[in-house]
């Protein structure tokens, strides 16, 4: 193992790393509206709504994400969507992150006990008024863990847009693999800073699952 | 008394799930004051017809009156929502699992609603929930939360909370089916003094005991229909129907073992 080299090229991995990690945050905000837009739509009252929130969930987990993004950034263009690769790559992967993410919020609000909403409305509140006051504080604390796991998911699905040759760590290994000839080296270097942003967020993540929960 | 116009009035209530009948073409009148307990086997529609009373389970067919009010009506849904929403501020409800809030505490379960509902201020809310948990015994426990209290303090609590909507009238449904034989002499003693209050009560309740001291009606219901009615002497003592005695007869012999 060259450790000599992993040295002197591991600055530049830093800074894709970083190009990682804004990935990871704009495709977690992304996943977060559409994951909550999803779960709105998966509960609503009106029947067209829960369908389209279906079809949503359904295409996106029923297809590779590769393929999504693809059809995107490839395919975007033929029908007047001009992106670059990395608005490319959020809006993909955010898009994506956003389906597993409607099942997890949905998930976390149907596990409120019926007697909540019925001891509320029973108090005369509205049902947004038992939603925002009684639900949803309820089902963030239950949510906080899985979305986790989403967002695990998520920053690992990030390498998956090196395929559309945005410079973050996946691709910036394969660059260097070009003019080193050392695969081991490089995908290690990037198996290993993914590796730290995947812990401190799993950190992270358990820090706020253990502020949220209710004495 | 009998010809004073009725508070809560249910007539000809019906329900049914499909094929399954309920309820079955039940009128109810309690008075101003009132206290009526519903006694029956589980399955005989007595919480039904409860929940029938601020249409957290709406009926099929029949109506209820709250005073001048229709409280089922059929409106457009927003009218509706509106509608009942405003009803229901009348109507207290105790549930047998108590469904505190236990994001909030004792407190902040009190607070919501007068605070949302009725635009108090921090300090009007506070001021009546301290009145309120004083009135149930609970008022050195209104900083706990809800996971910090036995069962019979959090459903002291859930009745305070009811309270503090100022209802009309109070709902009862097996307020005290989920506690530990020791804890329901405690929930029984906050009923018997909103009885004392002369608060207007509907009670479904197991408690044979319990309705026979507070209640001045009893009704008996059996598979959708009230079989029989008539003050807790004449229920419980001397009942007509054979299916009433029946029924006090295995409830009491459960109640022995």
């Amino acid at each position: 193992m060259d450790v000599e080299l992993m040295l002197k090229v591991y600055p530049f991995f830093i800074k894709a790393a970083w190009v990682t990690i804004e990935l990871s945050i704009l495709t977690t905000i992304l996943g977060l509206i559409c994951g909550s837009l999803g779960a709105a739509a998966r509960l609503s009252r009106l029947k067209v709504l829960r369908y389209v929130g279906a079809a949503y969930v359904s295409f996106i987990r029923g297809t590779p994400a590769l393929i999504q993004l693809f059809i995107l950034y490839f395919g975007g263009p033929q029908i007047g969507i001009q992106l670059d690769a990395f608005e490319a790559g959020v809006i993909g992967l955010g898009v994506n992150i956003g389906a597993y993410m409607t099942e997890t919020i949905r998930g976390a609000i149907i596990a409120i006990d019926k007697g909540q909403v019925e001891a509320a409305r029973t108090l005369g509140m509205s049902r947004l008024q038992t939603f925002r006051k009684v639900v949803l504080p309820q089902a963030m604390r239950l949510m906080i863990r899985p979305l986790g796991v989403n967002i695990n998911a998520l920053i690992k699905g990030t390498a998956l847009v090196a395929a559309i040759s945005v410079v973050e760590l996946t691709y910036t290994a394969q660059r260097y693999i070009g003019s080193t000839y050392k695969p081991f080296e490089m995908f290690l270097i990037s198996g290993l800073l993914y590796m730290i942003i995947i812990y401190v967020t799993g950190r992270a993540v358990a820090w706020l699952d253990r502020r949220a929960r209710i004495v | 008394m009998s010809d004073e116009k009725p508070f809560v009035d249910i007539r000809h209530a019906q329900k049914s799930y499909g094929a399954l009948e309920v309820l079955k073409d039940i009128s109810l009148k309690v008075n101003r004051g009132e206290i009526v307990a519903i006694i029956g086997p589980s399955g005989s529609g007595k919480s039904t017809l409860l929940r029938a009373i601020n249409d957290l389970d709406p009926l099929t067919g029949g109506e209820v009156w709250l005073e001048d009010t229709q409280v089922n009506k059929t409106l457009p849904h927003r009218q509706y929502e509106k509608h009942i929403n405003q009803v229901r501020q009348d109507i207290g409800m105790v549930f047998q699992h108590f469904n505190l809030f236990p994001h909030l505490t004792v407190r902040g379960n009190i607070t919501l609603a007068p605070r949302m509902l009725k635009g108090l201020s921090e300090e009007e809310a506070n001021r009546l929930a301290e009145e309120q948990l004083d009135k149930v015994g609970m008022l050195e426990r209104i900083d706990y939360y809800p996971s910090q209290l036995s069962g019979g303090q959090k459903q002291r609590v859930a009745i305070a909370r009811a309270l503090a909507m100022k209802p009309k009238v109070m709902l009862f449904d097996e307020a005290t089916s989920a506690l530990d034989p020791e804890l329901v002499e405690e929930v029984n003693l906050v009923m018997k003094k909103l009885a004392e209050e002369h608060m207007t009560m509907i009670i479904v309740t197991h408690e044979m005991g319990f309705a026979e001291s507070v209640c001045d009606r009893v009704l008996f219901m059996d598979q959708g229909v009230v079989v029989e009615e008539g003050p807790p002497s004449v229920i419980f003592r001397n009942p007509e129907s054979e299916r009433t005695k029946n029924f006090l007869r295995k409830h009491l012999a459960s109640n022995k073992e």
